[in-house]
């Protein structure tokens, strides 16, 4: 039986575990229909997995014109080699022109592999997309060294691919039910598994995570050493809020991986920014989504960041941080 | 076993932002920033240098980088791999992921079959983190990406440990296959004068466009698919205002507005 073809030129994969959808799959649905109204096309929403009809009723729910299901037991679990499999067989088949993914664990394994398959080019952990009347994809990306972003297209080869961070783009609201599901081939055999997951492990989201948290003091490499990381912590403890890094101090060990904020770290929504001992990188930037106060530490008072903040301290963070702690307890007793 | 390690020259990170933008060119000008090996391919490479300590074998280093770069490579041969391989042409210039992957994956191809071929997760330059699982596509071979722990138990099956959202999985798979490492891996081991000296003697061998069978379409600027379009620099807000004084006054200043925004708690 022939597949029913999909109307959609523009196709976003909405990847879950265990009937879970990851937030930045919605996130992208709702860029993507406004990208495509614009110049008249429409979105479907891609969904593999087994027994996600609910999911499927659920992601229809956004306003998307389709969601298009492939649902197999073979797909109840992610492996890479399936999955590209079964993409790779319904691209061919309905030729989106635009394929998004999430820049997730797996929406980044996912994605190169499945772009190689096509031969077609793969824009990584993008900030922002834009779409011209012609139906040519720019994806945004910081550009290393200088303070610019750098806009990447795919012109000769289809589908226009790219993965796109966590929390840029905002949740769309949902509304009401426009589309049609359809199914397609998600048939996949052992031999497609590539490996054999013998176990998972998945910890609970902890209080004081960067997401959620209303207040993060970030620390940079200006920081200068281990022993005065504390400062950081010290700040971030007074103010009720989570600790954040720059790269410099994630690769140094002084901080967490989990604790990096920016392109390839973490994107935060804070009430609150302090940025210590932080130059001011796009890289490091693009990862704070809004904040009602950015408030910048430098001892450089031509320090990049002064340019994107609100407030700025001139001076060592060594001696303006364990003032501003004292002048804040004198608040809190 | 045989297994192959993909390493890349990146400018140190230690330096990272005081490249220049050429303006003109779209190109960073790295002249006064020195190179190292990307700090996760050296992870990679440690664990090749385990896993031959328990089963033999043989370790080749493959770097798509200017021959400029030989001598900082070298340090590969110093921590223990047997020899190198460097694919170094003009013709290369310019390759996005794919068409590097293209170029890496035709060299692994020449120097024969392997068991097991290591990658860093990402690189701190460009850091798409696509290179790997796409040299793993174009072998037709299977990849884990994210990857804290290799376990074998006999030569024929891998117990690999990969990091998720949210935790962790642990998979099993039979070579060959490409596995790209996180820094929590392993502690790279530091290279002794000795070592270095040792390293001067091994096979360290150039090759271009011409020794490899390519797909020639891919490789290149002009073969990538991906194409930079231009570079803009974004809307700033308006300069941040700045808080007067010495630091403590200053300190005393940021007190008082935080306090009025309601952000001092009891
Ligand atoms: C592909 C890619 C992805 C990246 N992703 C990220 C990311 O997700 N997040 C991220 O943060 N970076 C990322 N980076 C790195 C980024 O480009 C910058 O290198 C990094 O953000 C710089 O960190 P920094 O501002 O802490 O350090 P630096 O640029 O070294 O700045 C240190 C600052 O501290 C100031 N300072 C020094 N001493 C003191 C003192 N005693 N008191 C007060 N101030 C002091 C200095 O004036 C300077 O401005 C990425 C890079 C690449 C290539
Ligand atoms: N030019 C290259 N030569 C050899 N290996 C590379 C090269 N570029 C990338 N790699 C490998 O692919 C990994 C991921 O790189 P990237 O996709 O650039 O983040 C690196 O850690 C290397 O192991």
């Amino acid at each position: 039986m022939a597949e029913t073809q999909s109307e959609c030129k523009l196709w976003v994969f909405v990847e879950q575990r265990k009937g879970k959808p990851a937030e930045v799959g919605i996130e992208l649905l709702g860029k993507a229909l406004n990208l495509a109204e614009d110049i008249g096309w429409k979105v479907g929403a891609v969904l593999l997995g087994h027994q996600v009809e609910k999911l499927a009723d659920e992601i229809l729910s956004y306003g998307v014109h389709e969601v298009i299901v492939a649902d197999a037991s073979g797909l109840a679990e992610y492996h890479n080699l399936a999955y590209v499999k079964v993409l790779e067989r319904a691209i061919r088949e309905h030729e989106p022109e635009v394929f998004l993914l999430g820049a997730t664990t797996m929406g980044t394994d996912l994605g190169p592999r499945l772009a190689a398959r096509l031969r077609t080019g793969l824009s990584a952990h993008c900030i922002d997309l834009e779409l011209n009347d012609t139906g040519e994809l720019l994806a945004v990306i910081p550009w290393s060294g200088g303070n610019s972003l750098g806009r990447i297209s795919c012109p000769r080869t289809r589908p226009q691919m790219a993965t796109i961070n966590p929390g840029i783009f905002d949740m769309p609201p949902p509304g009401t039910v426009r589309g049609r599901i359809i199914y397609i081939n998600g048939a996949v055999d052992q031999s497609d598994f590539g490996y054999r997951i013998v176990e998972t492990h998945h910890q609970e989201a902890k209080p004081g995570d960067l997401e959620t948290a209303e207040v993060i003091v970030v620390g940079g490499y200006g920081v200068g050493r281990e022993e005065n990381w504390h400062h950081i912590e010290d700040l971030a403890a007074m103010l009720h809020g989570a600790v954040g890094a720059t790269r410099p101090p994630v690769d140094e060990g002084w901080a967490e991986g989990n604790q990096m904020v920016g392109q390839s770290g973490r994107t935060v929504y804070p009430r609150l920014y302090i940025g210590i001992g932080i130059s001011g990188h796009m890289h490091h930037l693009v990862g704070i989504k809004k904040a009602d106060l950015m408030v910048a530490i430098n001892q450089d008072p031509n320090a990049a960041i002064f340019a994107h903040c609100d407030l700025g301290l001139v001076g060592d963070l060594k001696d303006i941080v364990p003032s501003l702690i004292e002048s804040l307890k004198g608040y809190s007793q | 076993m045989r297994i192959i390690v993909c390493i890349k020259p990146v400018p140190d990170p230690k330096y990272a932002g005081r490249e220049v933008l050429d303006e003109t060119t779209k190109t960073l000008n790295r002249q006064d920033v020195p190179s190292v090996i990307n700090p996760l391919d050296k992870h990679a490479l440690e664990e090749a240098l385990r896993l031959r300590e328990r089963f033999g074998g043989e370790i080749v280093v493959v770097s798509m980088a200017p021959e400029a770069s030989l001598p900082l490579l070298r340090e590969a041969l110093a921590m223990g791999a047997d020899r190198m391989v460097v694919l170094s042409d003009r013709r290369f210039a310019g390759s996005d992921t794919l068409a590097t992957a293209s170029i890496i994956a035709a060299a692994v191809r020449s120097i024969g079959p392997f068991d097991l071929l290591l990658c860093g997760d990402e690189t701190t330059d460009s850091g798409t983190a696509q290179v790997s699982p796409q040299i793993a596509e174009l072998l037709g071979v299977p990849n884990l990406m994210h990857v804290s722990s290799v376990q074998v138990s006999d030569e024929k099956t891998f117990r690999v440990q990969s990091q998720i959202e949210d935790g962790y999985m642990i998979a099993e798979l039979d070579p060959p296959m490409v596995l790209s490492v996180v820094k929590e891996i392993n502690k790279p081991r530091y290279v002794t004068l000795m070592a270095i000296l040792d390293g001067e003697q091994k096979e360290a061998r150039v090759l271009t466009a011409d020794d490899l069978i390519l797909d020639e379409p891919w490789i290149g600027l002009e073969g990538s698919p991906t194409q930079i379009v231009d570079l803009m620099v974004p809307e700033k807000k308006t300069k941040a205002e700045m808080l007067q004084g010495d630091a403590r006054a200053q300190a005393q200043t940021l007190a008082d507005r935080l306090y009025r925004m309601g952000f001092c708690h009891g």
